[in-house]
C-alpha cells in the first residue's frame, strides 16, 4: 500500500483549565441531535467529563474506535498520588463499560469532529469551551493508504466480531435455504 | 410533545410512602413559565395560610426551571420553594450546581414533597424508578460526606446528590441545603427538609430534553456565547473589580478584598474598618487563597467560574463560592485563612454563611454585655477563634445556648429577653441581611430592601449600577452600548443621577424613576427564577447577556409558546404579584417592609412613605402592599382576590 498525506483533525486537551462544566457533552449531544439541536442528552455526547471534585479530577475525553473485545490491559495508575482505573480514562467504548455507547440501541459511538457540509471552523465542543480546555488542532501526517470498506463489509465485520465468521455462514445458509424452501 | 420542559412532577408523600408521577397543565406553563412561577402557584393552591412551616402540610418543592438543561448557557438552577420556619413566609433559595438539568433528564420538572417520614430516609430517582430509602445509617453525616456516601452505595458515580448535614437533621433556621459547589442557603429551607425526614435527593437521568424550534434556538444560545466571551474580556470601567465582570462577584478568582472589608461591617454588623485593607493583608491573603484554591470550577453549561475546590491540610476538602470566604472572617475579626477553614466545617454541617457568622457574633455580642452570662457560655474556650467552631458546634446540635442561636437572632433576641432585641438589629422581615451600614438613603435601594419577597438585596438588585459615575464623561460611556435598558429613559436617569447636588441621593433618582429602576431589576429576577437562569448572567450584573430583548425569543423557541415582551413582562408580574398574595395571605403588611434601622445613617422618613406609597400603587397594591382586585383580575389572578375577599383581606 502506498503512503498518502492526510490531514489529521484533533483536539487538544488541557485539564487545568478545565472547569467541569460540561457545556461539551451538552452541546455534542445537541449537534448529533437529528434534527440537529432538537434535543440534547450528554447521555449520548461523543465526549464525556471524567469528574471527581473532590479529588480535583477533570478529565474530557472523545469517543475514539470500538473495540470488538474487552481489552487485557487493567493496570492501576497513580497521579498525584492517588490511584486510577485504566478504563476510567480509556477513549473506546467496548462491551465491558457503558460509556460511548447509544443509550437506546447500544451501537458505539465515536467522535467525528463534527463533519458537515459546509464544514464547521471548529468541532462544538470546542468552540463551547470558551475557557480553552478544549483546542482544535490539524496536522498533516503520512499514513498508509487505506481501503475504504463498503457498508455492508463493515456490518458483516462488526457481526463477525460479535458472533463469529462461522456462525455468520451458518446463518446465511440456513437463510437462504429457507427462502429456497 | 412538551418541549423545554418534561410535562411530569414527582409527588412524593413520605408519611404514606407513596410516589406518583402525575402530568402538569401546559396550560400552567404559558401563565407562570416554570420554577419559582410554578412553584408559587402549586404553594397558593396547596398550603392554606395557616400551615405552619414544621407541618406535614408544608410542601417542600425542588424544581427547575422551564429552560434548565437545554443548550441556554448557565441556565442550571434549582429552585427550593417552601414555608420558611424563620420568617413564616414563603422562601425560594435556589442553587446552581448540576442538579435540575440531572433531574429533567431523568423526566421531572419537580420533585413536591409533603408529609413526613417517621425515619430518616432519601430519596433515589433513577429515570423511571423511583425509590424511598433508608438513610438512619447517614444519620448526623455531613452534606457532602453523605453524597459521597450514597453516590457509592448506589454505585452511580453520575448521580447528582442535594443534602442536609447535622444543621438541618436539628431543624436550625439556618439549614441550608449543600449540592456540590452550590447551596440553598437562606431561609431554612434545610430545615423543613430535616423536618420532613429526609435526608438527600439523589438523581440520575439519561432522557432527552426537546426542543421546539432547534435551529433558531440554538443561534440565539450561540449569540449568548460570543456576547459573554467578549463581555469577559472588557470589563465595565469605573466600578470595583467584583462588579465589572459577569457571574457572581468573583471572590474566588480576585483576592482583592478592599471594597468588602473596608466597606462592609466587621462582627455583629456593626464597625467599618476603613483603614483594615493594607499591602501587608494583601500580601497574606494572597498567599492564604492561592494555596488553598486548587481549581476554579462551574456549574452545568457555564463557563464562569464563580466556584473553587478549596484544600487545606488536616480538613476534607470541599467547594465555596461567592462571598462565603469572608462573612465568617468578618464576624469574628479574623483572618482569610480562618474563614476558609471553618466555612469548611459549616458547609458540611450544612448551614447559610450568610446568617449563621452573624448569629455568633451577635451572641458574642450579648456575652461581652452581660446578657448572656458566664452559665449560658459554659465550656466554651478564651481564644476569640475557638468560640466561633465552639458556638458553630452548639447551634447546629441545639446544644445549651446553641438552641437557642439556632432559631437566628430575631427569635433567639425574643426568647433571651433582657434587651436582647436591640442586637439583633440587622434583620428584615425576621431574616438577617448583609452586614452592610452606609450613609446616605438610596431610594432605588431603600424600595428594593423594603419590598424584596426574597428578603435578600442580591436577589432583586443588578442592571442599574449602585452608584452614580463621578463625571458625565463616564456616565455618557456607561450608557452608549447599555442595550440591555427596556426603555431609552433608563440611560437619561443614569445620565442625570450625580453624587452630589440637585440630582443625588435621596432625591434622586426621583420617587416615580425609583419604582421603574426598582421593578426592572425585580422583573429580570422574576424571568431568571422562572426559567432557572442564573442571575449571574442576568439579573445580577451590569450588562448581562440575557435581558428583556433577547428572552421573549429565547423562551418561544425552546418551547413553542407565543412571547413577546410585553407578554414576558406581564407574566414576570403574574409571577411576582402571585407571591405577594402568598405572603399577604399569611399576614405581611407595610410594617414589615423595613430596612433596619441603622441602615443608612441619613433617613427621611417622610420620602420614605412616599417612596413606598408610590411603588406599592406602580405595582398594582393597595397601600397596605396588599395587591388590588383589579390589579389581580388583569393578571389572570381572579382565583386570588376572590379568596383575599373571602379572607377579609381585600374589602369586597
Amino acid at each position: 500500500m502506498s503512503k498518502v498525506k492526510k490531514k489529521i483533525k484533533t483536539i487538544k486537551i488541557d485539564v487545568d483549565k478545565c472547569n467541569g462544566c460540561r457545556a461539551c457533552e451538552m452541546i455534542c449531544s445537541a449537534f448529533h441531535a437529528n434534527p440537529k439541536y432538537s434535543s440534547n442528552n450528554p447521555e449520548r455526547s461523543r465526549i464525556r467529563l471524567i469528574c471527581e471534585p473532590l479529588k480535583d479530577v477533570y478529565l474530557p475525553v472523545h469517543a475514539g474506535e470500538y473495540a470488538a473485545a474487552e481489552c487485557i490491559g487493567r493496570d492501576k495508575y497513580v497521579i498525584d498520588g492517588k490511584e486510577y482505573d485504566e478504563c476510567g480514562f480509556c477513549r473506546a467504548s467496548c462491551p465491558s463499560r457503558d460509556l460511548f455507547k447509544e443509550p437506546d440501541s447500544g451501537l458505539p459511538l465515536k467522535c467525528d469532529m463534527c463533519e458537515d457540509d459546509p464544514p464547521l471552523s471548529e468541532p462544538m465542543c470546542v468552540q463551547w469551551c470558551i475557557n480553552d480546555a478544549l483546542t482544535y488542532e490539524e496536522r498533516e501526517e503520512e499514513v498508509e493508504e487505506e481501503e475504504k470498506l463498503g457498508d455492508m463489509e463493515t456490518g458483516l465485520e462488526s457481526l463477525a466480531d460479535k458472533y463469529g465468521l462461522q456462525k455468520i455462514m451458518d446463518t446465511v445458509a440456513r437463510m437462504s435455504m429457507s427462502k429456497k424452501g | 410533545m412538551r418541549y423545554a420542559e418534561t410535562g411530569y412532577n414527582l409527588e412524593i408523600d413520605l408519611t404514606r410512602g407513596s410516589i406518583d408521577r402525575v402530568e402538569t397543565d401546559p396550560r400552567l406553563t404559558e401563565l407562570h413559565l416554570g420554577g419559582l412561577g410554578t412553584n408559587t402557584k402549586i404553594l397558593w393552591d396547596r398550603v392554606p395560610p395557616e400551615t405552619e412551616p414544621f407541618s406535614p402540610d408544608n410542601l417542600l418543592i425542588f424544581a427547575t426551571g422551564l429552560l434548565c438543561g437545554t443548550p441556554a448557557v448557565g441556565c442550571n438552577r434549582t429552585i427550593v420553594s417552601t414555608f420558611s420556619p424563620q420568617t413564616l413566609l414563603m422562601a425560594y433559595s435556589m442553587m446552581g450546581g448540576f442538579w435540575a438539568p440531572e433531574l429533567k433528564h431523568a423526566g421531572y420538572d419537580k420533585v413536591i414533597i409533603r408529609g413526613k417520614s417517621p425515619n430518616l430516609v432519601y430519596l433515589w430517582i433513577n429515570n423511571d424508578q423511583v425509590e424511598i430509602r433508608d438513610a438512619s445509617h447517614l444519620q448526623g453525616k455531613g452534606a457532602g460526606e453523605t453524597a459521597e456516601l450514597i453516590r457509592q452505595e448506589l454505585k452511580e458515580t453520575k448521580a447528582q446528590v442535594a443534602a442536609i448535614g447535622l444543621a438541618g437533621e436539628n431543624r436550625v433556621y439556618m439549614a441550608s441545603i449543600e449540592q456540590g459547589k452550590a447551596s440553598a442557603s437562606r431561609l431554612g429551607i434545610g430545615a423543613v427538609m430535616g423536618d420532613k425526614g429526609l435526608k438527600a435527593i439523589a438523581v440520575r437521568g439519561t432522557k432527552d430534553i426537546n426542543i421546539a424550534r432547534p435551529a433558531e434556538f440554538i443561534g440565539l444560545c450561540n449569540e449568548v456565547l460570543k456576547y459573554i466571551e467578549v463581555r469577559e474580556k472588557n470589563p465595565v470601567p469605573g466600578v470595583m473589580p467584583i462588579l465589572a465582570g459577569l457571574g457572581s462577584p468573583q471572590e474566588m478568582k480576585l483576592v482583592d478584598e478592599e471594597w468588602h472589608t473596608t466597606n462592609f461591617m466587621w462582627g455583629n454588623s456593626r464597625q467599618r474598618r476603613k483603614d483594615f485593607w493594607t499591602k501587608e493583608i494583601e500580601e497574606k491573603w494572597t498567599g492564604t487563597q492561592e494555596s488553598v484554591r486548587k481549581r476554579l470550577i462551574s456549574c452545568y453549561n457555564c463557563p464562569m467560574k464563580c466556584g473553587a475546590t478549596i484544600s487545606i491540610p488536616g480538613i476534607s476538602t470541599y467547594m465555596m463560592k461567592c462571598f462565603s470566604k469572608l462573612t465568617y472572617t468578618m464576624a469574628a475579626y479574623s483572618d482569610l485563612d480562618f474563614g476558609f477553614k471553618i466555612a469548611g466545617r459549616a458547609t458540611e454541617y450544612g448551614v447559610d454563611a450568610f446568617s449563621t457568622p452573624q448569629v455568633m457574633a451577635f451572641a458574642l455580642e450579648l456575652y461581652k454585655d452581660g446578657i448572656l452570662t458566664d452559665q449560658d457560655m459554659a465550656g466554651m474556650p478564651s481564644d476569640n477563634e475557638g468560640k466561633f467552631y465552639w458556638l458553630l458546634d452548639r447551634i447546629v446540635r441545639r446544644e445549651g445556648i446553641g438552641d437557642v442561636l439556632a432559631n437566628g437572632t430575631y427569635w433567639a433576641a425574643q426568647q433571651i429577653g433582657k434587651g436582647a432585641d436591640a442586637y439583633a438589629h440587622n434583620n428584615i422581615k425576621k431574616h438577617e441581611q448583609l452586614p452592610l451600614k452606609l450613609g446616605m438613603l438610596n431610594p432605588v435601594y431603600f424600595l428594593m430592601y423594603a419590598t424584596g419577597e426574597k428578603i435578600n438585596i442580591t436577589q432583586i438588585e443588578g442592571q442599574f449600577p449602585q452608584s452614580p459615575f463621578p463625571t458625565l464623561e463616564e456616565r455618557a460611556a456607561f450608557v452608549k452600548d447599555w442595550i440591555q435598558v427596556p426603555d431609552e429613559k433608563f440611560k437619561q436617569y443614569l445620565l442625570d443621577w450625580e453624587p452630589r447636588g440637585e440630582r443625588s441621593n435621596p432625591y434622586y433618582p426621583t420617587v416615580e424613576m425609583s419604582c421603574e429602576i426598582v421593578d426592572w431589576q425585580e422583573t429580570m429576577h422574576y424571568i431568571d427564577d422562572a426559567l432557572g437562569m442564573c442571575a449571574g448572567l442576568s439579573s445580577f450584573p451590569l450588562k448581562p447577556p440575557y435581558h428583556i430583548h433577547n428572552y421573549p425569543a429565547l423562551i418561544s423557541s425552546a418551547t413553542g409558546i407565543d412571547m413577546d415582551e410585553a407578554g414576558l413582562w406581564q407574566t414576570a408580574k403574574r409571577n411576582r404579584t402571585l407571591l405577594r398574595a402568598v405572603n399577604v395571605r399569611r399576614g405581611m403588611r407595610r410594617a414589615d417592609e423595613k430596612p433596619p434601622e441603622d441602615h443608612w445613617k441619613k433617613r427621611f422618613p417622610q420620602l420614605e412613605a412616599k417612596l413606598l406609597d408610590e411603588y406599592y400603587q406602580f405595582k398594582g397594591w393597595d397601600n397596605q402592599g396588599i395587591p388590588t382586585k383589579e390589579s389581580l383580575q388583569e393578571l389572570d389572578l381572579a382565583y386570588v382576590s376572590e379568596d383575599l375577599e373571602q379572607r377579609g383581606i381585600i374589602k369586597k
